[in-house]
């Protein structure tokens, strides 16, 4: 099923540096346990991708074989016009990696950090010196720059992480989970730093359990489920895939919600809040349908909202089988 | 840039970060240097009279067991100090920055490198504080030449480097801090085992190959020859051989280790 999303080979790409990021076939088993089960991708350059998916769907190893740190059972794989497993240190040349635990060195300072990353990419001392504290401005860190890392509060932590790993200029880069675990104001911190280094060219992998994020910030989202990709697409198309829509009738007057569940034998009502839930879409036509009904049948309820499917409709309809795609669109954290 | 450039300029870059380590938290370099001296006192002071009389054919003289049972001593510093390297090398890789450095296109045996020349060092710096000590409770290297005196240090540093690779194994096969101190036991242990504090000949039949041939003991002997004038025999040969082979077996472990996937 993952394969007939999209296509994938490039290998015969005139233009490699359109494409950023290529898998075909990735599988990745630990012992009997099956974590990627053959993965498909295709990403151009200078987009954002984001792999969501639930704790346990393959998310981080995907990202952990894309980055050279692991090799993956079987599958191909190019990253930034390299192969994985014929050039690993070319790609890793031209990627950055934020992974899920902060890939800082706790025991020395927040400048030493960056300056250890400016000595590993050869660069010299004062051009080094410079872009660290241009990073280190750049991330609000210039204050707690002389303090031991294992000092700083997890966003903190956070923002060193991806300075450093800005500090090579990758073209490529791998955030896995990057808000998870911040606070509110960071994670909107975090979105905005991501959103600035697209817009210098550079091509973003991030996995994210939360879909608003991946609304936020993704032009193409996959969703990995049990090691295979479910679907994927813009938001707008994922968010085809589900008949989420529907329209919310609130009443205050009991007697007037019991004649309108009697009346509207395709709605679900919620005793305890008075409200209906009607099946149907946002366009203009179906709603004028649907006004025009409950108007002929005399229903006058207090508040009337529309809500169309988001992606936590597509999550859980993706995800879960069992679960059924109409469930309140609750905050997912 | 030439492999061999790239190799050197990051072996430095992390050779500094390990340095910033053991300065900001000396604490384990010191606790690892009590070992040797607290041995040093006890040996000397303490039983120093029983092992100089076993020794020396009935007469009790200290000053002179102070002259055996240093060299020993030094290199039992060095065993000492390694373990430091086991445990921290078992400490670091659980950071994440670990993982950072694999994804990253650097000399990746750099790593381990920056781990064997910090501990090296360390190493030195321990022998230089356990010689200073033993100096001022009275050793003094009998008419020692000059190229004896670097042919010395040159053997410390290699014996040093030896235990240090195979430290470095032991630290990356452990999977905590507590496995790789337990798993570098033998490197304090096997100083005991050798001619560091009593002559092999003293020792039970059976047991005496196994104490002339470790690795301490040739080790042991040759530095005893190079400051004391005692005879070395073959043992500097040994002793450079052990060095070699272990040196050799350590890296590829290590670096076998480390190429490894990462859980």
């Amino acid at each position: 099923m993952p394969s007939s999303v999209m296509p994938t080979s490039n290998h015969n790409d005139g233009h490699p540096s359109q494409v950023a990021i290529s898998a075909a076939g990735l599988r990745k088993s630990y012992g009997d346990k099956t974590v990627l089960d053959g993965i498909d991708l295709n990403i151009p350059a200078g987009s954002v991708f984001a792999l969501l998916g639930p704790n346990g769907a393959g998310k981080t190893t995907a990202v952990k074989i894309l980055s050279t740190l692991i090799t993956a059972d079987a599958g191909q794989a190019r990253v930034g016009g390299h192969g994985l497993t014929t050039n690993p240190q070319a790609v890793r040349a031209a990627i950055g990696v934020t992974g899920q635990f902060s890939a800082v060195d706790g025991l020395i300072t927040g400048e030493e950090n960056m300056l250890l990353m400016a000595d590993l990419h050869h660069l010299p001392k004062p051009e080094g010196r410079r872009v660290a504290a241009e990073l280190l401005e750049r991330f609000d860190l210039t204050a707690a720059a002389k303090k031991p890392a294992s000092t700083y509060s997890g966003g903190m932590k956070r923002r060193l992480d991806i300075a450093m790993t800005l500090v090579g200029s990758p073209r490529i880069i791998f955030l896995d989970e990057p808000t998870t675990g911040l606070d509110p104001r960071s994670r909107h911190t975090m979105w905005q730093i991501i959103r600035e280094l697209v817009t210098g060219g550079v091509t973003v992998f991030l996995t994210t359990q939360y879909l608003e994020e991946a609304d936020q910030l993704a032009d193409r989202i996959a969703v990995l489920n049990n090691g295979k990709i479910a679907a994927e697409g813009t938001a707008e198309q994922l968010k085809r895939l589900v008949p989420g829509g529907h329209v919310r009738l609130r009443f205050t007057d009991p007697t007037a919600y019991r004649t309108a569940t009697h009346t509207l034998p395709t709605a679900t009502g919620d005793n305890e809040s008075l409200t209906l839930q009607i099946p149907s879409g946002a366009t203009q036509h179906e709603l004028r349908t649907l006004l025009d009904h409950l108007h002929t049948t005399g229903i006058e309820a207090d508040e009337l909202t529309v809500h169309t499917p988001d992606l936590d409709d597509v999550f859980f309809a993706l995800t879960d089988t069992a679960h059924i795609p109409h469930q309140p669109t609750e905050a997912t954290r | 840039m030439s492999t061999l450039t790239l190799a050197l300029r990051d072996s430095s870059t992390m050779l500094r970060r390990n340095l910033l380590h053991a300065r900001r938290y000396p604490s384990l370099t010191l606790n690892l240097l009590l070992t040797p001296v607290m041995l040093l006192l006890l040996f000397v002071y303490i039983l120093g009279d029983t092992m100089s009389a076993g020794i020396g054919g009935g007469t009790p003289d200290r000053s002179a067991y102070i002259a055996y049972v240093v060299p020993g001593l030094l290199l039992m510093t060095i065993g000492s100090t390694t373990i430091g390297t086991a445990v921290s090398v078992s400490n670091d890789m659980t950071e994440g920055i670990i993982a950072r450095f694999r994804t990253m296109a650097i000399h990746r045996p750099s790593v381990l490198v920056g781990h064997v020349l910090g501990s090296v060092l360390q190493c030195v710096t321990s022998v230089v504080l356990v010689g200073a000590v033993a100096l001022a409770i009275g050793f003094r290297s009998t008419h020692a030449t000059a190229l004896e005196w670097l042919a010395a240090f040159a053997l410390l540093v290699l014996f040093a480097t030896a235990l240090t690779w195979i430290a470095v194994g032991m630290g990356l096969a452990s999977p905590n801090a507590e496995a790789a101190s337990n798993s570098a036991m033998p490197l304090i242990l096997l100083p005991l085992l050798s001619s560091a504090f009593t002559p092999v000949h003293s020792m039970p039949g059976w047991f005496q190959p196994i104490a002339q041939y470790q690795p301490f003991t040739p080790a042991i002997e040759t530095l005893r020859g190079l400051l004391l004038g005692t005879g070395i025999g073959n043992n500097a040969w040994l002793a450079v051989a052990w060095c070699v082979g272990l040196t050799a077996l350590g890296y590829l472990w290590s670096t076998a280790r480390f190429n490894t996937d990462p859980k």
